[in-house]
């Protein structure tokens, strides 16, 4: 999108007008390991949603606390600290 | 009633930023610093301006505070010189790059080493790329002038654009002239206040500052250049309006006698003046000579320029300043300006006034005379000088 754009295009001093429209970006395509959550380990104690820094950690309807990942880059801090031993990272080529 | 008292050029910008009603200033207040800083925390401190002053740690500070202060729409200023503008440098560039209108008195001094307070344009030829308006004092009442004409124009909605005023060290900042102050009323009719649409707001939320990544850095640079050259006819509209209020008009090229002249000098900044009683004497004695001064120096007035100097054989060029391994940066870029024009004038370059060595009369009629001769023989020397011993 961004590579169509003529300079006419461009914001005055390149501000960014609308606030949150980080959230166009699938910054997921960056990652090279990705989260796999193992439900039967999992304490449900949220800490790997508090931790992500991303906000690519969501909450789902049983309890759990999964990745999104359209945004997940795969950084790992989920897997590091969670406290059960619930998360682990696979290399993306892995099935 | 306008006021006619004595100020140096240092006091006088700060008169005019106080005038101004600015709403931030933020400054290193140590060497190389100015009385510009001093002049306008001491207002601050009485209570004759209500403004935020921020003492900062360096230039580098001040420039980013200054940042900070426009970013919420507020009138912001800050005055340097020399190695505080080198310090600052970084900062100047995103200044221009973010659109902020701030601006800024550089009292203009050479560049150490050796260790050196005194005037030449180095500092400024430094930040000539930056993108900021530059413009250039000739004498105490024009950095009144300048500096309160800088607001109305770098503030401008069609512009947005820092505004850098220059203003040679001691010879004009640290010098006592009359100096004619306006009544507030005159200011604010010729200055309103600064609307900046992009003010940051926890209302609004927007991002000032993101980063461009290659898909469109090249695209916001060309609109930079673009919105910068467009800015010249805001410079031009800011000083129509200036001279009608005030009575005093300035131009892109200011000229001296320049009719019929043969032969132009070119000057910058506040030795211009001598350099006119210099052409006075030579055309009392007959001699077909004038005197160009830049007073805006960027965006480059080329299309000014190149009318005033259609018709003259020669153009010596005075520069203060040496581009290592280039020579006089004016100079080269004023040759650079004339290389499509058919006629053009010869232009020579001579460099003198470096690191607070004066210029006298006798100076000026050396590199006059000096420039016609190189003109007609061709260029004898590596570098041509002027007061330089050999």
């Amino acid at each position: 999108m961004a590579d169509k754009l003529s300079w006419k295009d461009m914001e005055v001093g390149n501000i960014v007008k609308e606030a949150g429209n980080a959230s166009f970006r699938k910054t997921g395509d960056w990652r090279t390991e990705r989260p796999i959550l193992d439900k039967e380990k999992c304490i449900k104690c949220a800490l790997c949603w508090i931790y992500c820094p991303d906000a690519a950690i969501k909450p789902s309807e049983d309890g759990y606390y999964e990745a999104d990942l359209y945004y997940c880059k795969g950084c790992g801090i989920c897997a590091r600290i969670c406290p059960a031993e619930a998360i682990t990272t696979i290399e993306e080529e892995e099935k | 009633m306008s006021r006619r008292v004595a100020l140096e050029a240092s006091h006088a910008a700060a008169e005019a930023a106080k005038m101004a009603d600015v709403d931030v200033i933020s400054a290193y207040p140590i060497t190389p610093q100015t009385h510009i800083p001093e002049r306008l925390a001491e207002m601050v401190a009485d209570g004759e301006l209500s403004a935020a002053y921020i003492p900062v740690e360096s230039e580098h500070s001040a420039m980013s505070a200054c940042l900070g202060a426009a970013a919420v729409g507020a009138r912001t200023f800050t005055a340097t010189a020399g190695q505080g503008l080198e310090l600052m440098h970084e900062v100047v560039y995103i200044a221009s790059s973010m659109r902020y209108p701030v601006v800024m008195t550089v009292c203009n001094r050479a560049l150490s080493a050796p260790l050196s307070v005194w005037g030449d344009h180095s500092d400024a030829m430094a930040v000539r790329d930056t993108g900021w308006i530059q413009v250039f004092c000739q004498n105490n009442q024009e950095a009144f002038d300048l500096t309160l004409w800088a607001f109305r124009v770098g503030e401008d909605p069609n512009v947005l654009l820092p505004v850098m005023v220059h203003l040679d060290g001691f010879t004009l900042s640290h010098v006592t002239e009359p100096v004619i102050l306006p009544e507030q009323s005159e200011v604010d009719r010729f200055l309103p206040r600064f609307q900046y649409p992009f003010a940051l707001n926890p209302d609004k939320p927007m991002t000032h500052g993101a980063f461009g990544p290659p898909e469109i850095y090249s695209e916001t640079k060309l609109a930079q250049e673009v919105a910068f050259r467009n800015s010249k006819e805001v410079v031009l509209q800011g000083w129509k309006e200036f001279g009608d209020i005030f009575g005093r008009y300035y131009h892109p090229v200011e000229e001296y006698k320049t009719e019929n002249a043969e032969t132009l000098l070119l000057t910058m900044g506040s030795f211009t003046e001598t350099a006119k009683i210099v052409i006075d004497a030579k055309r009392d004695k007959g001699e077909a000579i004038g005197l160009i001064s830049l007073r805006l120096w960027r965006p480059f007035p080329f299309e000014e320029f190149r009318r005033t100097v259609k018709g003259a054989k020669i153009l010596i060029v005075f520069d203060r300043c040496i581009s290592f391994g280039m020579g006089g940066p004016v100079f080269s870029e004023v040759r650079s300006a004339l290389y499509d024009e058919e006629p053009r004038p010869k232009v020579v370059g001579i460099i003198g006034g470096l690191g607070g060595r004066d210029m006298s009369e006798e100076d000026f009629e050396y590199v006059i005379d000096r420039g016609k001769e190189i003109a007609e023989k061709g260029p004898e020397k590596m570098l041509e000088t002027v007061g330089i011993r050999g």
